[in-house]
């Protein structure tokens, strides 16, 4: 292991977080009072309970996963493509620093930052809605692998992007639809049985299931099986990335 | 032991590419290496596998001893690579990118040994300029710097000095003496002769992704190079005397230069005939100078050499 290596890669890839921090603590901050407004407010005084539970406080949970996946996805992928674009990528490929060592400097630094948008909107929440956790080391714990798996899947996403357009479809046009169909507003016991059951090949709603119900002690569907949805998908991206770095796909000529 | 040892070296691109057919290679510590060869030669890709940024096809490299491939971190420490291009991130600071590079490398901070790498480099008065407000030759120094940081004992600089300006040259010319003299291994590609010319001890040539040859620049110089004896005559000659004929000599602007040449490590190189000749002819001689073949010429004709071969 070379931790000063990952240590480098983290604090370079978090100092260019700290020297936007303006516009990483308020972007979130603003998204999610608008979303407040809008679904909580707007909407969300027309329906009363959901489960039990008062509807803005209810989305509490899929509005964290919506930012803390969206972030996770952009930081990683940004961070590897970044080099890529510019050239600087030599310097990684000819340093004396394994896959692993890399990943865990590159995805640890995305993760943190989503780690820290998640909680920022966290806490905007509760300016809105009285929030209780039920589970809270469950809570975190989902909260932190959701970071980790998703900065996987941004880190793998970035290494395959040939350009900043591409960098931009996979989550547009496939991550976005299935956090939004992935029950962050809605329980899916809402839906018709057939949506249900259509509903549940959607990877993320074992997560935003697992995540509320470490809030609110309810889920749409097992908690453990939301936990091993997402230790499957983690370990599916790390095998991705290592098989990347093992062929040197799309990385070494 | 060689500090770089490169046998039989192949590299097949996907596209079917062969930019490398079988190189051998062997660097001494200590030395500087000019590798010469035109555009698409394979110098880059042969730094490149070096370097552990391209994947080899086959054959094997040494760096210091250990295997680029099994042995990668050992063999990634003893060396710093200065890219062609100049890929830097734009928007951060020269001391931060220099410090990142050092730490890539698993090393400690040592502040010490980064302020007297900026300051050779003329670059510590920039050390909290973001890389974008700087000059291209400025560029071109972090880029070296961010290579040395992490102390190389060898250092591959690939095309140093392509597109700027010749005082810029020159400079850089300086920092590499600077760095041989420490005990660096260097290891240059170029397309400029004179580049080679200046501040190598060995030179190799590539092309079509052979090494056609690799030898000392001054018996290289000696061995290949002609040396040509101008003789400026006092009266035009419209052509030679018959006496004159057969031996290569050459007329030139308009008759007032005779041209002879020879190679100067035979044992005869026929000048004293010649001006014997001349006398007995009655052809009078004003002036007379010697010119050797610059390693420019010697390239030419090399390559040339090689392309008709292929």
């Amino acid at each position: 292991m070379n931790p000063r290596a990952i240590w480098a890669i983290y604090r370079y890839e978090m100092s260019r977080f700290f020297r936007t921090l303006m516009q990483s603590f308020l972007s979130p901050v603003i998204s999610t009072s608008l979303y407040f407004v809008v679904f909580g407010a707007a909407i969300g005084s027309r329906i009363d309970e959901v489960e039990g539970v008062s509807y803005g406080a209810f989305i509490v949970p899929g509005l964290v996963m919506l930012s803390v996946i969206s972030q996770a996805i952009a930081n990683a992928s940004f961070a590897i493509y970044f080099p890529k674009f510019i050239g600087t990528i030599y310097e990684l490929l000819s340093a004396p620093v394994n896959f692993l060592e890399i990943v865990i400097g590159y995805v640890g630094a995305a993760a943190t930052k989503a780690l820290f948008i998640g909680t920022v909107i966290l806490l905007t929440a509760t300016l809105f809605v009285e929030l209780h956790v039920a589970h809270p080391f469950a809570m975190v714990a989902f909260l932190l692998l959701t970071c980790i798996s998703f900065s996987l899947l941004g880190f793998i996403l970035g290494i395959w992007a040939g350009n900043f357009e591409q960098l931009q479809l996979v989550p547009l046009l496939v991550v976005t639809p299935l956090i939004f169909l992935g029950g962050s507003f809605y329980s899916i016991s809402m839906l018709p049985p057939v949506w249900q059951t259509i509903t549940l090949f959607n990877p993320v709603v074992y997560l935003i299931s697992g995540f509320r119900w470490a809030f609110f002690g309810m889920a749409d569907v097992p908690v453990g099986l939301s936990l091993l949805a997402i230790a499957g998908f983690t370990g599916l991206c790390l095998a991705v990335i290592w098989w990347i770095f093992r062929t040197g796909w799309r990385l070494r000529s | 032991m060689p500090m770089v040892e490169v046998a039989q070296v192949t590299k097949k691109y996907d596209g079917g590419f062969e930019a490398l057919k079988g190189v051998d290679l062997a660097i001494e510590e200590g030395e500087i290496l000019a590798l010469l060869g035109p555009n698409g030669a394979g110098k880059t890709t042969l730094i490149s596998i070096i370097c552990g940024l391209v994947t080899p096809s086959g054959g094997d490299i040494r760096v210091g001893g250990h295997d680029v491939i099994t042995g990668y971190r050992e063999s990634r420490r003893l060396v710093g690579l200065v890219p062609q291009e100049i890929n830097l991130e734009p928007f951060e600071k020269v001391l931060n990118t220099v410090r990142f590079s050092r730490g890539l490398f698993g090393l400690k901070r040592d502040d010490a040994l980064i302020e007297d790498v900026l300051r050779r480099l003329s670059l510590w008065d920039k050390r909290n300029t973001p890389i974008r407000e700087l000059s291209g030759g400025m560029k071109r120094r972090v880029l070296i710097a961010k290579a040395l940081s992490h102390e190389p004992r060898v250092l591959f600089l690939d095309e140093p000095t392509a597109g700027v300006d010749v005082e810029l040259r020159r400079d850089m010319w300086e920092i590499v003496a600077d760095l041989k003299a420490r005990g660096t291994t260097i290891i240059l590609t170029t397309h400029y002769i004179e580049e080679a010319e200046a501040i190598a001890d060995r030179i190799g040539v590539i092309n079509h992704g052979r090494i056609l040859l690799v030898e000392e620049k001054q018996s290289l110089m000696t061995r290949l190079g002609r040396k040509e004896l101008r003789i400026s005559l006092d009266a035009p000659l419209s052509a030679l005397p018959a006496v004159l004929q057969g031996r290569g000599l050459e007329l030139e602007e308009d008759g007032h230069m005779l041209v002879h040449s020879y190679d100067s490590t035979a044992e005869r190189s026929g000048i004293a005939r010649l001006m014997a000749d001349l006398a007995a002819e009655g052809i009078a001689v004003r002036d007379v100078s010697t010119r050797q073949s610059s390693l420019e010429e010697i390239f030419v004709s090399m390559v040339h050499g090689s392309e008709d071969a292929a």
